[in-house]
C-alpha cells in the first residue's frame, strides 16, 4: 500500500536508495525510477527527465512555483506532476532542481525551486501512461515511464 | 513477445499475426515487410504493441503494420487501425501526441548546378526564417480570436493572411482544413502553448530539407507534380507543436476514467479510448481536428518563410526561384472515411499513427490533376540518405485502409546512437558529402544519425512491391535544418 500522507523534502537525503536510469527504447525515452516513497519517486522522475533532456539551469535568479494536484491514484499523479513540469519548461522556459512535496490525503502541494533554462537539448512532447504501473520491489517503489520525444 | 514462428507468411511482402495469437485480439494484424525488415522489426516491441492495438473495441478487418514500424508507446509507430461508426472507439494514443505531424513538399525549376555555391547561404537564411528548437516561438503573435480562427479554418486562415496561395490549399490533404474542429473542446493550456508557436519547426526528428530530385521512376506522375531530375525541392516535416501535444495529453488523461465508464478493458493504459458516439469521443474528435488544422497552418506558414528564404538568397542568381506545392499530407491523424470491408462499404474512423494516407487514382478529394495518378505519398528518409515521393494505389484501398509508410523508421535507441556517434563528427561527415547541416543540438543530431534508422530504400521497395504505393521519385538531401 502506498503511503499518501507524508512530507517529503527532495533536497533532504532519504534513508533508502533512490535513483533513475535510462532504458533503451527504439524511438522515445524510457526512464526507470526507484525510490523509498511516492514523493521521492516523483522527484527522481523529474530529475531523470531533466537529465535526459540535458537541461541546464541559469545560476540566477532562483524562481519558485507552488503547484497543487488532487489525485485518485499514484500513476496519474506521477504523469500530472511531470506534465506540469513539461508545460513550465515550454511555456516559461523554466526547470527545477529542488522540490518540497506535501501530501494531504488525495492532495499534493509541490513547492518547486529552479531557474530559467540556460540550455536544453531535447523537446519532450509528453509523459505517457504506456505500461505505467508503480510497483513495490526490493528497491522500494519502482516505475518505468516512457516519454514521447 | 511475438516471434517469427507466430507469423503466417501471406506473400513475399505480407505477414499475418492471426487473431488466434491472443484471446483478447478482435482482429488479426497484417504486416507489410520483407523477411529482412521483419528481422529488424522483431527486435523491439512493435509487434507486441500491434497485437495490443488489435484489442481495441469496434475494430474492423485488421490492424495494419507498415515496414517502417517501430516501437512507440501504446500503439506502434507505423500502425493503422479502423473502427466502425458509430459505436467503435477513438483513441488519442493511436493518433499520437503530435497530431497531424506530416510532410509538405515544394518543388522548383532551380537546377542544382546553378545554385550549389549558394547552398550554405540558403541554409543560413532558412535557419533564420524558420525557427526551430525546443519551445521556440515563431514570428507570428496570435491573439485568442486569431488562434480560434486557425483552429477552425486551418490553411484557409493562412490564405486570408497572405501566407498561402489558392494552389497551395488545393494541393493539401483536405485543402488544409478538417470540418468539425471545435475550439470549445480545447483547453486554455493547449491554447497558451499554441499561440506563440505557429510557424515553428520544433525539435526531435522534425526538419526542413532542401533536396535534389535524384531519380524518377514514374515519369508521368513526376511531370504532373513538377518534379524534374537535377532540380531542387523543399521538404518540411513537422506537426501541431505544443498545441497538439497538450490536446493529446489532456484527452489521454480524461479517457483514463472514460474507459471505466464504458467498461472498456485494455492491455495498456496509453490505448485509452471512448466510443465515437459518446460525448467524450466527440469532444476529442473536435479538439483533434482543431490540432490538425493548426498543423496544416503551421506547415503553410513555414512554407511561406521557406519561399522568402529562397527569394532572399537566390533572387538575381537564378531566373526562377519560385517554389510550387506538390502536396501536404498528415501521418498522425484520425479520419472518418468509407472503406470496403467484406465487400460492403463501411464508415470507419481510420487511425494512422506514423502512416500516410495513400489513396489511389480516382479519389474525388484529390486535385483534378492528381486524380489519374493517385495521391502523392511523401516519405522522408533519415538525414543524409534519401527521401521518396510515391503515389497511392487502388490496392492500398483494399489492403491497408488506403495507407502506406511514413519514413524510414528507427531501429536504434537514441541512447545507443549518442554513444556510437558524435554529433560534430556526423556534421562534418555529412558536410563532406555536400550536405549543409544547421542543427540546434549536436546531441540531437547524433540521435537522428542515418545509422539509427532502417534503410528507407528497403522500406519503399516493400510498399512498392506489396502494391500499396508506387515509386515516383527519389530525392537526396543537400541542406538539412534541424531543431
Amino acid at each position: 500500500m502506498l503511503e499518501k500522507t507524508k512530507w517529503y523534502t527532495g533536497t533532504m537525503r532519504p534513508k533508502s536508495h533512490f535513483g533513475f536510469r535510462e532504458i533503451a527504447h527504439t524511438a522515445d525515452w524510457e526512464l526507470e525510477v526507484w525510490a523509498p516513497d511516492l514523493g521521492t519517486l516523483l522527484v527522481q522522475a523529474a530529475r531523470g527527465m531533466y537529465h535526459l533532456a540535458e537541461a541546464k539551469l541559469s545560476s540566477h535568479p532562483r524562481l519558485n512555483r507552488k503547484i497543487e494536484f488532487s489525485f485518485q491514484e499514484p500513476e496519474t499523479l506521477l504523469i500530472d506532476f511531470l506534465t506540469e513540469l513539461i508545460f513550465l519548461t515550454e511555456s516559461e522556459g523554466l526547470a527545477f532542481d529542488q522540490y518540497e512535496l506535501q501530501f494531504e490525503g488525495d492532495q499534493l502541494i509541490a513547492l518547486v525551486s529552479g531557474a530559467e533554462l540556460e540550455s536544453i537539448s531535447k523537446e519532450i512532447k509528453a509523459a505517457t501512461y504506456h505500461n505505467l504501473i508503480i510497483r513495490e520491489s526490493e528497491r522500494g517503489l519502482i516505475a518505468n515511464i516512457v516519454f514521447d520525444v | 513477445m511475438v516471434s517469427l514462428q507466430d507469423l503466417k507468411q501471406i506473400n513475399r511482402f505480407e505477414w499475418e499475426i492471426p487473431q488466434s495469437y491472443r484471446a483478447d485480439m478482435r482482429v488479426p494484424v497484417r504486416i507489410f515487410a520483407t523477411r529482412q525488415l521483419l528481422e529488424q522489426i522483431k527486435n523491439d516491441k512493435s509487434l507486441e504493441q500491434a497485437t495490443n492495438a488489435a484489442t481495441l473495441p469496434g475494430l474492423v478487418d485488421r490492424v495494419v503494420v507498415m515496414p517502417d514500424v517501430h516501437q512507440g508507446y501504446g500503439f506502434p509507430i507505423g500502425g493503422v487501425a479502423a473502427t466502425r461508426l458509430p459505436h467503435g472507439i477513438i483513441s488519442p494514443g493511436a493518433i499520437g501526441y503530435d497530431i497531424n505531424c506530416g510532410v509538405r513538399l515544394l518543388a522548383s525549376q532551380i537546377e542544382f548546378d546553378a545554385v550549389k555555391n549558394h547552398l550554405s547561404d540558403l541554409a543560413n537564411t532558412l535557419n533564420h526564417l524558420c525557427p526551430s528548437g525546443v519551445g521556440k516561438k515563431g514570428h507570428l503573435r496570435l491573439k485568442n480570436v486569431e488562434l480560434e480562427k486557425v483552429i477552425r479554418d486551418g490553411s484557409r486562415w493562412t490564405l486570408q493572411h497572405g501566407y498561402a496561395t489558392e494552389a497551395d490549399l488545393r494541393r493539401t490533404e483536405e485543402r488544409g482544413r478538417l470540418e468539425g474542429a471545435d475550439p470549445t473542446k480545447i483547453s486554455k493550456r493547449a491554447k497558451d502553448r499554441g499561440r506563440p508557436q505557429l510557424g515553428t519547426l520544433g525539435a526531435g526528428n522534425h526538419f526542413i530539407e532542401v533536396d535534389v530530385v535524384d531519380q524518377v521512376f514514374h515519369p508521368q506522375a513526376a511531370q504532373v507534380m513538377g518534379l524534374t531530375v537535377g532540380h531542387l525541392v523543399v521538404m518540411i516535416h513537422c506537426g501541431s507543436r505544443g498545441f497538439g501535444h497538450q490536446i493529446c495529453t489532456d484527452y489521454v488523461r480524461e479517457f483514463q476514467s472514460a474507459v471505466k465508464r464504458y467498461s472498456i478493458q485494455l492491455p495498456d493504459r496509453e490505448l485509452v479510448c471512448a466510443p465515437l458516439d459518446s460525448p467524450e469521443g466527440q469532444a476529442y474528435l473536435g479538439a483533434m481536428r482543431g490540432a490538425a488544422n493548426y498543423a496544416f497552418a503551421n506547415r503553410q506558414v513555414l512554407a511561406h518563410f521557406a519561399r522568402q528564404a529562397f527569394e532572399e538568397t537566390l533572387a538575381g542568381k537564378v531566373p526562377n526561384w519560385h517554389l510550387h506545392q506538390v502536396y501536404d499530407i498528415a501521418h498522425n491523424m484520425g479520419k472518418i472515411e468509407t472503406h470496403e470491408v467484406d465487400g460492403v462499404p463501411v464508415e470507419v474512423c481510420v487511425h494512422r499513427k506514423g502512416a500516410t494516407r495513400a489513396f489511389g487514382p480516382g479519389y474525388q478529394g484529390l486535385p483534378a490533376e492528381y486524380r489519374s495518378i493517385g495521391q502523392p505519398v511523401l516519405v522522408p528518409g533519415s538525414m543524409g540518405t534519401a527521401s521518396w515521393v510515391l503515389v497511392g494505389t487502388a490496392e492500398s484501398m483494399q489492403r491497408s485502409f488506403g495507407s502506406s509508410c511514413h519514413g524510414a523508421g528507427r531501429t536504434m535507441s537514441r541512447s545507443k546512437a549518442k554513444k556510437m556517434i558524435w554529433g560534430e563528427d556526423l556534421r562534418k561527415e555529412l558536410q563532406s558529402q555536400g550536405i549543409h547541416i544547421r542543427a540546434g543540438s549536436m546531441a540531437g543530431l547524433a540521435e537522428e544519425a542515418p545509422q539509427a534508422y532502417k534503410d528507407v530504400d528497403a522500406v519503399v521497395e516493400t510498399v512498392h512491391g506489396a502494391g500499396i504505393a508506387n515509386k515516383v521519385a527519389r530525392l537526396r538531401p543537400v541542406v538539412v535544418i534541424k531543431g
